[in-house]
């Protein structure tokens, strides 16, 4: 397991490199990734224990280190103090319409990038990917005013809307339907007479399902997690669980284990998803990464 | 994805030879105009609805804010707005907490932007090696990832709570003494920097990574040949490899830090945040924005701040590239 062998060494007539890749990893990269683990887990792990205690309990001169016995009494208090059930079904619904929007448009708009021949294609992508470098903040003033003069201020489409297509999400589809879609099939597509859209609808969309499966999930997790403009659009009466979060320690005196509970409430789905799907959404952060 | 848009010619279509003739439709005949139709237009109907959500609700606004600027409006009243000029701009200019907002951006940005980097690189680089259990190290480090901002500063605000925080419980029991962290001028900013560095180092881990991987075998093979370390070849094939891709991270990384948030307001709980802590010692720009825009509800100054981010915006991005070019020069 353990070779600290020199960078190059020849066995069995074959040159060994040191490309990490090649080498085996030594107890001490272990120990090293077993920190960053438990790193990466531990303020998970203290919200629930801060969750499944009394307030008193969490901030007293020993604090407890395993789960208490408080967890549903809190998470039943988080519910009614926080607007939680209303905060829940506004998320899912926000996140749900961003999402399917985003796989749409994003699909179309990657196919059209990738496998269509068309006047300006390649200054468009380049202004499609310039975009991701404009930072929310600087149109928030005037987005609210819009939304107010248009009816939606407080609204959820307020916070649907401007986020119905991503950027990422064109560029992610573009660099997969690139190299996943041959472009013989659409030839064939056309040769059998069919229009454009009919050959996104039964070539393109099949091809492009295991992409569509990892941007869906990216992009409900930042949907689901996204605090700033949500923050500043929706109103007390009618938040995202987020929304509902902040509200909940902005108040005078928070119930630290309260807070916590919607903390936990908040974060649980995402990690359920996270459990399950890990791995894919691991891949698919790193195939977005260096493609093309 | 910096790393990205060479276009790939061989990939893409064939040059355009007369569009297939549709079966059965006689050249000239409607269905071979809408044919051709269907051909010329599909492309840009495809990418049209990227382009208006993107005009409609981040390229107007951007513009409209410059206006707005200009202007005197409430948020009591928000189609009443009164020109004043750049008064707005003054008044900004002109209020200490403005630029002790951009002191403390720049300061919360490297000192959480630098760390994680440089962590994400070595943890890429152990993951880079053959072990067991990759896939799920991977994910581990990834968890903070699918965390909100929300839940995330809000248990590191318990985390560093002076008293009570379980932190401070730790080092007490090491035998370092009581941090009131959230009132210090530079505590404050460690503890936000650490809830960021929390939250993104896995993810830029895994970008190194997936670079790291598509690091031709070859390079390290003839740097072998030639009797590197694996130190060396660390510092001569792998860095200048993931060139491209630290660049990236640092440009994403950069902007990200411009936008911080959630972190700040979130920091004490309480009704603190929205003016960045007692001294303002951990008020962002964003922070800055909100409270002036929604909470004393004044919206001319709150446009003037955004412009003034985005003038910030364009320095660091012109720094970036001068640092990019001085980097690619030495290099040749």
């Amino acid at each position: 397991m353990t070779t600290t062998s020199p960078a190059a060494r020849t066995t069995r007539g074959r040159l060994r490199v040191g490309a990490g890749r090649q080498l085996h990893a030594g107890p001490i990269t272990y120990v090293v990734l077993i920190v960053a683990g438990l790193l990466s887990i531990l303020p998970l792990y203290w919200t629930l224990v801060a969750a499944s205690h009394t307030q008193n309990d969490v901030l007293s001169l020993t604090p407890p280190l395993v789960p208490g016995g408080r967890l549903f009494h809190n998470l039943a208090t988080a519910w009614q103090q926080a607007n939680l059930g209303k905060a829940i079904v506004n998320s899912v619904v926000v996140s749900g319409c961003i999402t399917a929007a985003t796989l749409f448009f994003c699909t179309l708009a990657g196919y059209s990038f990738a496998k269509m021949r068309f006047r300006g294609r390649g200054w468009l992508m380049t202004a499609v990917i310039a975009t991701l470098t404009i930072p929310p903040q600087l149109s928030v003033v005037p987005l609210f005013m819009m939304m107010s003069d248009i009816g939606w201020g407080g609204h959820l489409e307020s916070v649907i809307f401007p986020t119905l297509v991503s950027a990422f999400g064109v560029f992610f589809m573009r660099q997969y339907l690139l190299e996943a879609l041959p472009y013989e099939l659409v030839e064939a597509a056309k040769v059998d007479g069919a229009n454009n859209f009919r050959i996104v609808l039964s070539i393109v969309l099949p091809v492009a399902r295991p992409a569509m499966m990892v941007l869906g999930m990216l992009t409900f997790v930042q949907a689901w997690n996204d605090f700033f403009w949500p923050y500043l659009a929706l109103s007390q009466q009618n938040p995202t669980l987020q929304v509902a979060l902040g509200q909940l320690s902005a108040s005078y005196t928070p119930d630290q284990s309260i807070v916590m509970a919607g903390a936990l409430i908040s974060a649980l789905p995402l990690l359920v998803v996270f459990v399950v799907f890990g791995k894919q959404i691991v891949g698919g952060i790193m195939s977005g990464a260096v493609k093309g | 994805m910096a790393t990205s848009t060479p276009t790939r010619d061989a990939h893409v279509p064939p040059p355009r030879r007369s569009a297939p003739p549709p079966p059965a439709a006689a050249r000239g005949s409607w269905r071979s105009r809408l044919w051709r139709f269907d051909d010329k237009a599909s492309p840009y109907a495809y990418i049209a609805p990227f382009f208006l959500v993107f005009g409609a609700f981040g390229l107007f606004p951007l513009v409209y804010t410059g206006w707005i600027a200009l202007h005197r409006v409430e948020m009591t009243g928000l189609d009443q707005m009164q020109w004043v000029g750049w008064a707005n701009f003054d008044t900004i200019l002109h209020d200490s907490e403005f630029w002790t907002a951009v002191a403390n951006t720049f300061i919360i940005g490297v000192i959480s932007t630098v760390p994680q980097l440089l962590m994400a690189l070595g943890l890429a680089h152990l993951l880079n090696y053959r072990l067991r259990a990759s896939t799920f190290f991977r994910t581990l480090i990834l968890t903070p990832y699918a965390t909100s901002v929300a839940s995330a500063a809000l248990v590191f605000a318990l985390v560093f709570r002076a008293d009570g925080g379980i932190l401070n419980w730790l080092l007490h029991f090491i035998g370092l003494g009581h941090t009131n962290w959230a009132n210090g001028q530079w505590t404050s900013k460690i503890a936000i920097s650490v809830i960021v560095i929390w939250r993104w180092t896995g993810y830029n881990t895994l970008i190194y990574l997936a670079a790291m991987q598509a690091v031709p075998t070859d390079l390290y093979e003839a740097a072998a040949l030639d009797g590197a370390t694996r130190w060396q070849q660390f510092r001569k094939v792998t860095i200048p490899s993931l060139r491209p891709t630290i660049l990236f991270t640092i440009v994403i990384s950069t902007i990200g830090s411009m936008q911080l948030f959630g972190e700040p307001l979130l920091l004490e709980g309480g009704t603190l945040g929205a003016t960045g802590g007692n001294q303002n010692q951990y008020e962002t720009l964003s922070v800055y924005l909100y409270n002036y825009g929604w909470k004393l509800g004044h919206l001319g100054p709150a446009a003037a701040v955004a412009w003034a981010m985005l003038a910030l915006l364009l320095i660091i991005a012109g720094i970036n590239l001068l640092v990019g070019r001085f980097v690619r020069k030495s290099a040749a």
